[in-house]
């Protein structure tokens, strides 16, 4: 057997450290727990999470054709992404498959900056410069870490640490300077709670690291307790709740595609778009296990006559809820919540339902109506 | 009581019938069991195959016989209270009760104390 050397984060001394079970993912010597799962999600979702997800890609695009090298790969406007906001994205093969999920920043007008997942970030990075529009400039970012500080008590944290970035309100982004160094924040993340992101030098990393775990607020959170985090806010994961198998419409993830490009219809794969919106076959929904175990990745799921009609993407038992939930896709026609299902289990049929996403109501820091 | 390398136990009642769940070790790695699928009655048992599944939010684990034999009783309690596994793993978190149908098995397994040497190990 060969093993395949794991890469590192600049964090992974403080995990070993702090005692963390330690696991590959992506490539990576990641941390999947601290105390435990269980311990981390309801702290978590109580007081405020510290993540290391300095594995996902980071980069940044400058130059007046930015905007045209991004909107050439997704669906989404970046036109209109006025200075200070952040956006979901998707990226986009030339039939409208997904390649990988973005979350983009626009700190100031010029210039992007795009965090993607970990185990696409090769990948995207080799697309996007083959792409390269006019005078974009491409610049990855491997010397930068990334931290997400998540959760109710976040802010108070953050109020020390970086008292302009509380000023923003949920996916607005800013540059700012933490310890001296120059740091890109935005005020998103991974779990529907009020959060930072902070990108930060990975040269300095573990000072903020520690710093931040100076608060009796802030314990250290495991990419296991990330998973049932973001599963409970009905978020997707990259290979789970997507692929290149499906497209944009299906997936339930219009929110990152702009009105302004469907109606222009610039979009790669714009007639996979337009027929899963007119006619549309399968689609994502959200389930409550009614009973028996957990359904995970890859449990089928079949109607009341017990004939199989779709397949479990992600499930977890719902640390907050007390019951197991799970997301997966259905012919349309059975995805209006309140429909009664089942889902199959080492060979046996438990009863669900379809529910509204997400699960657990986010509570994100929204600025106020007008 | 008696262990596999696997992380299961056998408890012996001397009448023939013995008691098997899974060590203090398996418990604490698995974190916390949030439900478990203990096998019925009468289910035929052998050495090595998975007789039940143990859940924790991160995964679903199987949990292999450690001996051949024929289940008395699966733990129902289990059912409602799933957390007795980490609170209890080597007592009242058994998962079933079992009649030994190759009681010679029992020799080939580690008692406590070389049970622990080999966690030492790992």
């Amino acid at each position: 057997m060969t093993d395949v050397a794991l890469k590192s984060t600049p964090l992974e001394d403080r995990h070993v450290a702090l005692s963390a079970r330690m696991v590959p993912f992506a490539g990576y010597n990641m941390p999947v727990q601290y105390e435990g799962v269980m311990a981390e999600h309801k702290w978590t979702r109580a007081e405020a999470g510290l993540f290391d997800v300095s594995h996902m890609g980071q980069a940044r695009l400058s130059g007046t054709d930015a905007v045209n090298t991004l909107e050439a790969l997704t669906p989404t406007d970046f036109a209109a992404l006025k200075p200070g906001k952040q956006k979901y994205s998707l990226l986009l093969n030339e039939a409208g498959g997904i390649l990988d999920d973005w979350m983009v920043s626009r700190p100031q007008t010029e210039g992007f900056f795009l965090v993607v997942n970990a185990a696409c970030k090769d990948q995207d990075f080799a697309i996007i410069a083959d792409n390269l529009k006019g005078d974009t400039t491409f610049d990855i970012l491997a010397d930068r870490a990334l931290l997400a500080l998540q959760g109710p008590r976040a802010r108070e944290v953050m109020a020390q640490v970086c008292p302009a970035a509380c000023d923003m309100y949920f996916m607005d982004c800013g540059t700012f300077e933490i310890l001296g160094e120059t740091a890109f924040v935005s005020r998103s993340g991974y779990t529907g709670e009020d959060g930072f992101e902070i990108s930060f030098p990975a040269a300095r990393a573990a000072e903020l690291w520690d710093l931040l775990l100076t608060f009796p607020q802030v314990k250290p959170i495991g990419l296991g307790a990330r998973d049932s985090l973001r599963l409970e806010a009905g978020m997707p994961l990259y290979g789970h709740e997507m692929d290149e198998t499906y497209g944009v419409v299906e997936s339930g993830l219009s929110f990152g595609m702009s009105k302004s490009r469907l109606e222009r219809g610039d979009i790669r794969g714009i007639e996979r778009i337009r027929a899963e919106r007119d006619n549309p076959q399968r689609t994502r929904v959200a389930l409550r296990v009614l009973e028996g175990p957990p359904a995970r990745d890859g449990a089928k799921i079949l109607n009341t006559e017990g004939e199989a009609i779709g397949i479990v993407t992600s499930g977890v038992p719902s640390p907050t809820l007390g019951y197991s939930i799970a997301m997966g896709y259905v012919p349309a026609t059975q995805s209006a919540p309140g429909t009664q299902l089942k889902l199959e289990v080492r060979g046996k049929p438990y009863a669900c339902e379809v529910v509204t996403i997400p699960f657990v109501p986010n509570s994100y820091y929204r600025k106020p109506k007008a | 009581m008696k262990f596999t390398k696997e992380h299961e136990w056998v408890k012996d009642q001397g009448d023939g019938t013995a008691f098997v769940g899974i060590t203090a070790y398996a418990a604490d790695a698995l974190g916390d069991v949030v439900f478990v699928e203990v096998p019925e009655a009468g289910k035929t048992l052998t050495k090595g195959d998975a007789f039940a599944v143990v859940e924790s939010v991160k995964a679903a684990s199987d949990v292999y016989a450690p001996v051949d034999g024929e289940v008395i009783e699966g733990n129902g309690e289990l059912g409602n209270a799933p957390e007795t596994v980490n609170a209890v793993p080597e007592a009242g978190g058994w998962f079933a009760k079992i009649k030994l149908t190759n009681p010679s098995q029992l020799d080939a397994l580690m008692d406590r104390e070389a049970y622990e040497a080999y966690l030492a190990t790992l």
